[in-house]
């Protein structure tokens, strides 16, 4: 009954593990053709495959998993998944229902321990429930603000030797759950006057805007006014990353031009994002002379931390679209001199520091792989048209900051979690949703070994991601803290000769192996890696270790202050 | 400042965990939590008092009103409305005191509601504040056991909180 309600749902795929609990849920799988599942080599991976298939697709990712340990190694990616307000839906079997609250064999209290990771959590309590739980997962999953939904299912309620009537609700009604749609007229209006006004305004974009579908009216809406884009994290792509009115990612480790523009303007249109702290830096000192817009699907998001001028609840395309038909049928234009001089602003920040200008960093005395030119040749073998998923640390910067996404759902990261592990499985995720897309896993040899387990998935299920894997040797986001705050202590950072041979590791599961040491090399191997089209490529690429990834910002100060390199500050 | 929240929520199972977890999980206080059915028997009514700034208790509001069993809810200390707390507590009563508590309670509008030879058990109802008084009036040295339902409560006039 769970599973014809999945297909009725429309899933195609599931990313799961099977265990005791959910023995009967498995059986019905392999009953049936319609639902493929995905079998992974470890729950947290099943997570984060599902969540990264839902960021490339917009669909509900679905995950499904035994109770106990089964449940609880899947927490990590419902918390990831929560974090980043990714659509998910993850099914744990439970011991049977009067075994309950009695410590039974792989028994946890998985709704519980999920809750406050959770957008919202269901436990079945008997078989008739199942088709309207299902589609109500489903719908709170995937609308208002996203998130993950968990629905528990004790092992008798899938019990095969009893039947019920069984019908799927077309749609469903929670009386107690209406999410924003529509923004307010009256403040839609207000903002809308407030960005003609503006002489130095910005468009602070976030992951809402590549969530709610809002990329192309805000490119438009942006290009009309001819105002600066910065995206976070989250929401890159949001914005095309090669046009002229990009300017970068903005906080910690943003660009230079994206944070003295944010610094110094008079009007900030921020659209889907939630000031989280890693772009704010210090709250009490950000943006000292800008008014704030601030449209959010989500009103708790709005005002939490840095308050908001205009607020507007509601859903970011459909905002967006009033936004710009407001613009267009508005006799204001935006001040062209002010707007001139705004640029001519930025482009002098571009010119003194700004990394798409020229390299701002220096190649390495011992003629070491840079990590940036990495992520550059990346960019340009890919022709920028890879999905990109990366794990966390100094490589996941690099990339941010040297992929230029043109595209929304191409850039696939764990922004808000900031979890170590989600890469490869994210790169399975994002080819099972585009079986001919090149996918390319933004690594390191430290975040690659939290979840390596699935290179057997990949070999099992043919899915041919390419994984850049940037080896410095070391923890290095860690090692970069340690030499700015620790007095190069450098703490249980260092794997010392410990690391495995990546190449014979690639070949054991059946891939190819590649390893990169000569800067005059990376091009060509590089080309060589993404040509072959039909195996798993990994590329070891040892790259200079000393490097530390800039501009950074100077903690406790505002969004201007930054290092730009090791010695060189604003 | 001290606000009393009025939550009308789903009458099912996890609903309260959620409830209170969220307090827990984003660092904010409750003070008192009471929580019971209301007439219609899918709903229950949860009240609770918590304190913070006006920025505090609109991300409370707003983060309560996020979870999906939440139908609505009221920050009762916006407007007028009535707050009542019941307290049941033993006291110490025999010789002179006896008629010392007995006037206490006359003065406080309770009622003894259990007697023995040696000590009284007392019910008041009222505001938080008068429940601390006629606490501070007995003194401590009298009391053996005091307890409180939390605070309930309802707006006056014609404001209803209901679907």
């Amino acid at each position: 009954m769970l599973i014809r309600a999945l297909r009725d749902e429309g899933v195609e795929y599931v990313f799961g593990y099977p265990g005791g609990a959910a023995l009967h849920i498995y059986d019905a799988i392999f009953r049936q053709q319609d639902v493929q599942h995905i079998l992974v080599r470890h729950e947290q991976a099943a997570t984060h495959a599902a969540d990264a298939y839902s960021r490339a697709t917009g669909q509900v990712g679905t995950v499904l998993v035994t109770s106990g340990p089964g449940a609880t190694n899947a927490i990590t990616g419902i918390a990831t998944a929560y974090m980043d307000s990714i659509p998910m839906v993850v099914i744990s079997g439970q011991v049977v229902s009067e075994r309950i609250g009695e410590d039974a064999f792989q028994e946890t209290d998985m709704v519980g321990v999920s809750r406050p990771i959770v957008k919202h959590s269901f436990m079945v309590r008997d078989a008739r429930e199942i088709p309207e739980v299902v589609k109500k997962a489903y719908y709170i999953a995937a609308t208002g603000r996203p998130g993950p939904v968990v629905i528990d299912v004790p092992k008798d309620i899938t019990s095969p030797f009893e039947t019920f009537p069984y019908e799927y609700p077309e749609k469903v009604k929670i009386r107690s759950y209406t999410p924003a749609t529509r923004g307010h007229a009256g403040q839609i209006k207000k903002a809308v006057q407030l960005l003609l006004e503006a002489k130095r305004p910005v468009i602070y974009a976030g992951g809402g805007v590549v969530q709610g579908n809002g990329s192309e009216l805000l490119t438009e809406l942006a290009r009309k006014l001819n105002y600066p884009v910065t995206n976070t994290l989250m929401g890159l792509g949001a914005y095309p990353g090669t046009d002229r009115q990009f300017l970068g990612m903005l906080g910690m480790h943003g660009t230079y031009e994206a944070n003295m523009a944010m610094h110094h303007a008079d009007a900030i249109l921020a659209v889907g994002a939630r000031f989280d702290d890693r772009v704010t830096n210090a709250v009490n000192k950000f943006c000292p002379n800008a008014k704030i817009i601030h449209i959010d699907v989500d009103p708790a998001s709005i005002s939490k931390t840095v308050t908001a001028d205009i607020p507007i609840v509601g859903a970011v395309d459909s905002v967006l679209t009033d936004m710009l038909a407001l613009a267009k049928e508005s006799e204001e234009t935006p001040d062209a001199a002010a707007i001139k001089n705004w640029w001519q602003q930025i482009d002098e920040w571009r010119d003194n520091h700004g990394i798409y200008i020229a390299p701002r960093y220096k190649q390495a005395d011992s003629g070491k792989i840079m990590p940036q030119d990495v992520i550059k040749t990346l960019h340009e073998v890919t022709k920028g048209e890879a999905y990109v998923t990366s794990d966390v640390g100094q490589h996941q910067m690099f990339a941010a900051q040297y992929y230029l996404f043109d595209k929304p759902r191409r850039w696939i990261n764990s922004g808000g979690l900031g979890t170590m592990g989600f890469g490869l499985p994210a790169a399975m995720g994002a080819q099972m949703a585009d079986r001919d897309a090149v996918v390319a896993c933004v690594t390191g040899e430290g975040s690659i070994q939290m979840c390596i387990q699935e290179l057997s998935t990949c070999t099992q299920y043919n899915l041919p991601i390419k994984i850049i894997c940037l080896n410095n040797q070391a923890l290095g986001m860690v090692k970069q803290w340690q030499d700015m705050q620790y007095g190069s202590r450098y703490s249980e950072s260092l794997y010392e000769d410990s690391l495995p041979d990546f190449v014979k590791l690639a070949e054991a599961y059946g891939h190819v192996g590649m390893r990169v040491t000569e800067k005059d090399d990376l091009k060509a191997k590089m080309e060589e890696c993404f040509a072959i089209k039909d195996r798993v490529v990994f590329m070891d690429i040892a790259v200079d270790n000393s490097e530390h990834v800039y501009p950074m910002q100077i903690a406790g100060a505002s969004m201007r202050d930054m290092w730009l390199s090791k010695t060189e500050r604003t | 400042m001290r606000r009393i929240i009025s939550v009308l929520m789903e009458n099912a199972p996890g609903s309260l965990s959620r409830v209170v977890g969220l307090f827990s999980q984003r660092g904010y206080n409750i003070e008192s939590l009471t929580v019971a059915p209301t007439e219609d028997e899918t709903l229950s009514r949860l009240t609770l008092t918590t304190i913070g700034d006006d920025h505090k208790i609109e991300q409370i509001t707003k983060h309560l009103n996020k979870l999906i069993d939440v139908v609505k809810l009221v920050d009762l200390t916006e407007g007028a409305h009535i707050e009542r707390e019941v307290m049941l507590i033993k006291v110490k009563a025999a010789g002179a005191q006896r008629a010392e508590i007995k006037r206490c309670v006359d003065i406080f509008r309770g009622q003894i509601v259990d007697v023995t030879a040696s000590l009284y058990i007392v019910q008041i109802t009222g505001t938080s504040d008068k429940l601390d008084a006629f606490l501070h009036a007995v003194g401590d040295a009298s009391i053996l056991e005091v307890v409180r339902s939390g605070v309930s409560g309802i707006a006056r006039g014609e404001k209803v909180l209901s679907l």
